[in-house]
């Protein structure tokens, strides 16, 4: 039993400055096995993921690979005695081509064989079906084209042990069977895979064991036959889930004879969405839908003025305004959190406080700083309403976990205190109770009389919160779907049909 | 560089230089705090390094605000004084009597010059996204020809009583002005940056500049501002060396000066990558490069040789500040702390631990 072990983990302990991460934890992976570790925000998962791969130096306890002790100094340790890592966010060099990524600090010799190396790109890129060319460009694939390549990029490392953390999460369902044929195939040569995922039903259909981590403590290892969904979630979240199933959406807002809060005519921004029309009504939630790449984020970038907007016209409230730059839409009660996270939303090195308060302060203006006991007041605030796990307010967000991190987003935009607040994928890479914080969130915010616009990649969250859907396909509007008893399968045939 | 992990951490690595050099001051002779009265003027080690780092505290703010907004550094700012104080120069000598009332209007003619030059490095790194090393060499290559062209002729003097009084000592006052002058301008930017979010701002746009954006803050706009803002530095520098000087010279006027005030702007424990600031950090990293030149001076290094001298030293300096260093030494120091625990611990606890477990375990053998 004990030799069967590619990795063993025994005891660890982790800790940061004010914080926890993870207290007398063990961890076993078997050969050929696909182990899903799970967990809320914060449970560890990450910081466990870190201690296995050198990244992080542990506290205490410890780590046996095929039963020998080790020590790691650093993640080229780990990778060199073949634990290949694939991280939640994209961490491959955007500037260079496919294959250098693939291939990039790896070779034996002092130079590249470019030759030998886009031939060898070439071969199991196809190997894969991953869609991408060698010479390409990185930054010119799609993201999830990317996540494929990081993904190739660390089976091709000879592995004993492969981690994948929410490799799904940028992936359309095409992309996760490709995916989930290329974890079988590991799985039949006897490599380890550690899979960490919040889409529970992946969980289901490819793991053989689960591990729940809760506030940096083991909760248990299970098989995945004896451990029901319905138990899993309660475990991660350590009370029984009825939460999800009280959520009600609203009826739609009758319109009222007021005008929109929102009407744009045939915008179009430089991101290449078509043009298109768009209103929401006081209170009213609704949502773009489509693949990914339909142009749906493309479309609320548009509306919030994120890309260079090209063409059309906008009214608030039924009056005429122009809209060329975040801060004009900002001024006119729209608040935009963008779908990429770490790139578009958190300035990683300030502070949660500034965080929080940077729109609003934006918005008050250059020359009338809030005063520091404010601004602590109004980040106090919404550390408490929201639940933020942080150990201060001066904390730098970088440290926070990511739904922590997407929670201070959202206070910075609720601070604002918008009339109509776009949400680019508020829900992605962070745990199911944080996710149905968000979505009681947005329903209670449309009872408090603001309109949202929801985005979201799993159907079944905007089912819950959205009383219409705009579906999208190929950068342009293709239909509408409203009613509140919408099936995921009316959404997908409208998407698939392209049109309703 | 160096990350504040607590509030006034980011101090640490400045003040125990700077305690350090002093401490060797000290060793070399104990009337290094003295102060001498020579004309009603204090004189000694201490003023003449609060005296000789006049210039570059006021560089070094501005490259501060500069390296944090755009990610780089102006290596043009000692040159663009030059130009500024040739411009002062000119004007304050082709505008008849030299009184207070000229002397302030000419040197707001060189600040309105000073930010002209700013806003010219500004919009090439804002607007064009020109590297800012880059968009600078223009000038650091062209600034030198163009001071002297405005002079017009070899080192124009300024004799006059009034600008000395500026570069030294004003009657009645017992501390030379340009310490002054600099107190003033330290003062001025601390209210500046309370008054304003520029800090906030502009440490958003250098750390991320897409996210800053849609959140309504216009990235080009605060680059613009903060070269700007640097270029009112460089005038202020100019004017200060020049009235010390006497004269304009525009090929030694505030000479390498760039390179140490982009150190001083290190030695306080900013990033040179952007982001996030410490303007008092800065200012204390420019007055410890001062004190090392001087330093030197008193150890009686020669002269041609102190910079060899000043750079091993920074060598030393960035290298103890590097995080691989400091990251060794933190575990270093607790493998010593853990090492001297478990090396105490036999000889006090043994005994003890032997008499309580002696019983239980011949009894366990007994059973």
């Amino acid at each position: 039993m004990r030799s069967e072990n590619v990795l063993e983990m025994q005891g660890i302990c982790k800790a940061f400055p004010g914080v926890r991460a993870l207290h007398n934890v063990d961890f076993a992976l078997r050969k050929g096995d696909i182990h899903a570790l799970m967990g809320e925000n914060g449970a560890g998962k990450s910081t466990l993921i870190k201690v296995m791969t050198g990244v992080y130096e542990k506290d205490a306890g410890q780590i046996a690979i095929e039963g020998r002790p080790i020590h790691f100094r650093s993640p080229q340790d780990a990778q060199n005695i073949g634990i290949g890592t694939v991280y939640q966010e994209i961490t491959l060099c955007p500037n260079l081509t496919v294959a250098e990524n693939m291939f990039i600090g790896r070779g034996r010799y002092a130079f590249v064989q470019w030759k030998r190396m886009n031939a060898k790109a070439t071969q199991l890129l196809a190997s894969l079906g991953i869609p991408a060319r060698p010479t390409q460009q990185l930054s010119s694939c799609s993201l999830a084209v990317q996540q494929m390549i990081a993904i190739a990029r660390a089976i091709d490392m000879d592995c004993k042990i492969l981690i994948l953390d929410e490799p799904t999460s940028s992936l359309d369902e095409d992309e996760v069977k490709k995916l989930f044929a290329l974890m079988r195939e590991l799985k039949s040569r006897g490599v380890g895979i550690i899979f960490v995922t919040h889409f529970l039903d992946q969980v289901y259909e490819i793991s053989d064991r689960i591990t729940v981590l809760r506030n940096g403590e083991l909760i248990g290892e299970y098989e995945v036959s004896s451990l029901p969904q319905f138990e899993l979630v309660s475990k991660m979240m350590g009370k029984a889930l009825g939460d999800v199933a009280k959520i009600r959406k609203h009826e739609p807002p009758a319109p009222v004879g007021s005008a929109p809060v929102f009407e744009g005519t045939a915008l179009s921004s430089d991101a290449g969405v078509r043009p298109f029309n768009f209103t929401i009504q006081k209170g009213e939630v609704n949502g773009f839908t489509g693949l990914l790449g339909s142009g749906r984020s493309e479309s609320v970038r548009a509306i919030f003025a994120a890309d260079k907007v090209t063409g059309g016209e906008v009214k608030i409230n039924g009056k005429k305004v122009k809209i060329r730059a975040p801060l004009d839409a900002m001024k006119q009660g729209i608040g935009y959190l963008p779908e990429d996270r770490k790139g578009d939303g958190i300035i990683a090195d300030l502070s949660v406080r500034d965080n929080i308060i940077l729109a609003t302060q934006v918005m008050k203006g250059f020359f009338r700083p809030l005063s520091r006991k404010q601004a602590e007041e109004f980040a106090d605030e919404y550390i408490k309403s929201l639940n933020i796990k942080t150990p201060s307010t001066n904390t730098p967000i970088k440290s926070l976990s990511g739904g922590n991190q997407q929670k201070v987003i959202l206070a910075r935009w609720l601070l604002t205190h918008p009339e109509y607040l776009i949400l680019d994928e508020p829900t992605r890479g962070i745990d199911v109770g944080t996710k149905v914080e968000i979505q009681k969130l947005v329903l209670k915010l449309a009872e408090d009389g603001v309109s949202v616009t929801f985005i979201s990649s799993e159907i079944e969250e905007m089912l819950r919160t959205c009383s219409r859907l705009i579906v999208m396909k190929d950068r342009q509007i293709v239909g509408e779907l409203s009613g509140m008893n919408l099936t995921q399968s009316d959404v997908m045939h409208a998407i698939a049909r392209g049109g309703v | 560089m160096v990350r504040a992990k607590a509030h006034g951490s980011h101090l640490f690595l400045p003040l125990s230089v700077l305690a350090l050099l002093i401490v060797i001051n000290l060793i070399k002779g104990a009337d290094y705090f003295s102060i001498t009265v020579i004309n009603g003027a204090l004189y000694g080690n201490i003023p003449n390094i609060l005296f000789g780092a006049s210039e570059l505290v006021i560089l070094a703010i501005g490259m501060t605000l500069v390296t944090a907004s755009s990610r780089g550094q102006d290596i043009s700012v000692g040159v663009a004084g030059a130009i500024t104080s040739a411009v002062f120069v000119q004007v304050l000598q082709n505008s008849g009597d030299i009184t207070w009332l000229t002397i302030a209007a000419s040197f707001l003619v060189s600040c309105v010059v000073g930010i002209g030059i700013g806003a010219f490095n500004g919009s090439l790194v804002s607007i064009f996204r020109v590297q800012p090393m880059v968009a600078t060499l223009i000038l650091f290559t062209a600034g030198r020809s163009i001071a002297f062209m405005i002079d017009g002729k070899l080192s124009p003097v300024l004799a006059n009583n009034l600008t000395s009084q500026i570069g030294g000592v004003m009657p009645g006052v017992p501390i030379q002005t340009p310490i002054i002058l600099t107190v003033v301008f330290i003062v001025l930017v601390a209210v500046f940056l309370k008054t304003t979010n520029l800090k906030l701002y502009s440490e958003s746009v250098g750390i991320n500049e897409k996210a800053a954006r849609l959140n309504g803050i216009d990235p080009a706009k605060i680059k613009f501002l903060t070269y700007m803002i640097l270029g009112v530095c460089s005038a202020v520098a100019g004017f200060i060396a020049v009235t010390k000087a006497g004269r304009h010279d525009s090929v030694n006027l505030l000479k390498f000066v760039e390179m140490d005030a982009i150190l001083a702007v290190a030695i306080g424990g900013n990033a040179l990558s952007g982001g996030k600031f410490s303007i008092s950090g800065s200012i204390i990293g420019a007055y410890t490069i001062e004190v090392l030149n001087r330093t030197f001076l008193r150890l009686e290094v020669g002269t041609e040789t102190i910079k060899a001298f000043k750079a091993v030293f920074i060598i030393i300096l960035m290298v103890v500040a590097s995080p691989v260093v400091r990251e060794y030494a933190t575990k270093a120091l607790r493998r010593i702390r853990s090492g001297a625990n478990s090396g105490t611990m036999p000889k006090t606890g043994a005994p003890d631990a032997a008499a309580v477990s002696g019983p239980e375990a011949v009894a366990k053998k007994e059973v």
